[in-house]
């Protein structure tokens, strides 16, 4: 690979003491994410999947191992790189742009600066009019848009994606898998996704990283080498039906191993 | 049912009682209904009903007590309390009760309000601290706090200063109750986000905590007028030189029934005048505060 790693998570595990021992959400888990890449993880529920983004956000300490962004030691740092639940979580009492510079202003960006840079953003990507509209009046799609757009001028290198189009229903989410993918040719980010939607991991990433439970790890990297820019029929071609029906394979054997039932 | 009551194909035997079958279907008849319809009085009508029972109470009395139906030594008639009215406002010292009761009220309402805000925000800083002092609030709280109102007005003397202890006493504990209620009903998914983009204690409270509990706070504010005035009253009650409660206890114990009604009803119509103030109030706060 040419580009260098940007973000590399090295042997983490991450234990929460249990009734019966302690119990391990994840298990040496290690991933190198090269710059500008868009990777994905997916999972059952329970795989630790949020556990990892909490970690990396700095949300969590690990028990054990280190998260490095460009090389540095940024275990247990907040404000380091992005972070978009699947809740969007905009202020009700803010308007759509002052949600949107929400990261800018704790960065200790003046407002009026901020509003500047966001404005012409909003309007590139979909939410022009809407600037001075309390979330409350905003569609699920756009209210999620406001969210990915909060995240993306919060301006670090990296990105975390938990889910976010996971409360959508599925027309508005098809186009805002599209309207992320043009986000992040335009913006050059290094984008981790969440989800649990295999179609939507294959469509979106160049790599796709499959989790198991108990413990929470990495069963298996998948590269995915679809032609970008990605259009929607691609998803109809063998390639893409191979991929996806390997996922679904590993995720089924993942949930019908009977040692990890009785871990 | 309708299987039931079907001959038998060998038709042997009939059904004894015909059931009430209507049609080929065989569907037994069903009452007829429509959806009740509710009808409006205009909005005249409503108020001249209201108005003719006020009058028709008043006009009962006043007719009750002078043909000794209604005792007027204790329970007084409407011409006597109009009359009282009359002089309590031209020679008596009204305005100067009234403006005593409204200002302990208020400033009760203020300082009990405000603090117990703040109280019930500052839970959010420290689990720790919030854990300790809880009990101590909800014991405040069960407390009948007019109780001891007594002990308040020996320690703060007979002036201004005890009623606005009473009214703060009993606004605060409602108002930090809300505020504290406000701060756990914080989704911990924005604190989350918060922190995420780097922001430190402060900056949430400010940014998140304050005007996520503002609704909540807001909507004691009523309730609280309420309750300041009821501490004033009850402070006035015990000792006091001034203000309506006063009027009403100076009155009640001179047998002056008249005056005490005219005293009850000034006190309704602050009341009154002041919860629709602090309504005014909460709607314009409301609109700064998009929930």
């Amino acid at each position: 690979m040419a580009s260098p790693t940007k973000l590399r998570i090295d042997d983490v595990s991450m234990r929460f003491p249990a009734p019966a021992g302690a119990f391990e959400a994840l298990a040496h888990v290690s991933l190198a994410v090269p710059a500008g890449r868009f990777v994905s993880l997916i999972g059952p529920s329970g795989c630790g999947k949020s556990t990892i983004f909490n970690i990396v956000a700095g949300l969590q300490e690990p028990s054990a191992g280190r998260v490095l962004i460009d090389g540095v030691d940024a275990t247990g740092t907040i404000g380091r790189v992005g972070y978009m639940l699947q809740k969007d979580l905009l202020l009700p009492w803010r308007t759509l742009i002052d949600n949107i510079i929400l990261g800018m202003e704790i960065q200790g960006v003046p407002l009026r600066a901020a509003r500047d840079k966001a404005l012409p953003l909003l309007r590139r990507y979909g939410l022009g009019g809407f600037e001075h509209a309390y979330p409350s009046t905003l569609s699920g799609g756009m209210r999620q848009r406001a969210a990915l757009l909060r995240t993306l001028l919060f301006d670090t290198d990296v990105i975390l994606l938990d889910e976010p189009f996971g409360a959508l229903d599925a027309q508005t989410k098809l186009q805002m898998q599209e309207w992320l993918l043009a986000l992040w040719s335009d913006f050059a980010k290094t984008v981790v996704f969440v989800t649990h939607d295999v179609e939507e991991a294959i469509f979106l990433s160049d790599e796709v990283h499959v989790m198991g439970t108990r413990p929470g790890r990495l069963i298996e990297t998948l590269a995915v080498d679809l032609p970008r820019p990605r259009l929607r029929a691609c998803t109809a071609t063998p390639a893409f039906m191979a991929m996806k029906e390997r996922c679904l394979e590993l995720l089924r054997a993942d949930l019908s191993a009977p040692d990890a039932r009785a871990a | 049912m309708a299987i039931e009551h079907t001959p038998p194909a060998n038709g042997l035997f009939k059904p004894a009682t015909t059931p009430r079958f209507e049609g080929s279907a065989g569907k037994p008849i069903r009452a007829v209904r429509r959806l009740p319809v509710r009808r409006d009085w205009p909005a005249g009508a409503v108020l001249a009903v209201q108005v003719g029972i006020l009058v028709g109470i008043v006009a009962l009395w006043e007719t009750g007590a002078d043909t000794g139906f209604v005792d007027a030594f204790f329970w007084s008639k409407p011409s006597a309390i109009y009359a009282t009215l009359r002089t309590f406002f031209a020679e008596g010292d009204a305005w100067a009760d009234i403006w005593f009761t409204f200002r302990s009220t208020i400033l009760g309402f203020l300082l009990g309000t405000t603090a117990g805000s703040l109280l019930g925000l500052s839970f959010w800083w420290s689990r720790n601290y919030a854990a300790i002092v809880q009990p101590y609030i909800i014991c405040f709280e069960s407390l009948p706090k007019l109780a001891l109102a007594p002990l308040v007005v020996l320690v703060f003397g007979i002036g201004l200063v005890s009623k606005i202890a009473i009214a703060t006493a009993l606004t605060i504990v409602v108002s930090t109750l809300t505020a504290y209620a406000g701060v756990k009903a914080i989704d911990p998914d924005g604190e989350r986000l918060f922190y995420s983009l780097g922001a430190t204690r402060l900056q949430v409270f400010r940014k998140l905590v304050i005007p996520a509990c503002l609704p909540w706070i807001i909507s004691v504010l009523r309730v609280n007028i309420g309750l300041a005035l009821t501490g004033a009253v009850v402070g006035e009650f015990i000792a006091s030189q001034h203000g309506l409660g006063r009027a009403i206890l100076y009155a009640g114990q001179t047998y002056d029934i008249a005056l005490v009604w005219v005293a009850v009803l000034v006190l309704s119509t602050l009341s009154v005048l002041m919860y629709i103030a602090v309504g005014l109030l909460e709607r314009l706060l409301r609109k700064g505060v998009h929930q």
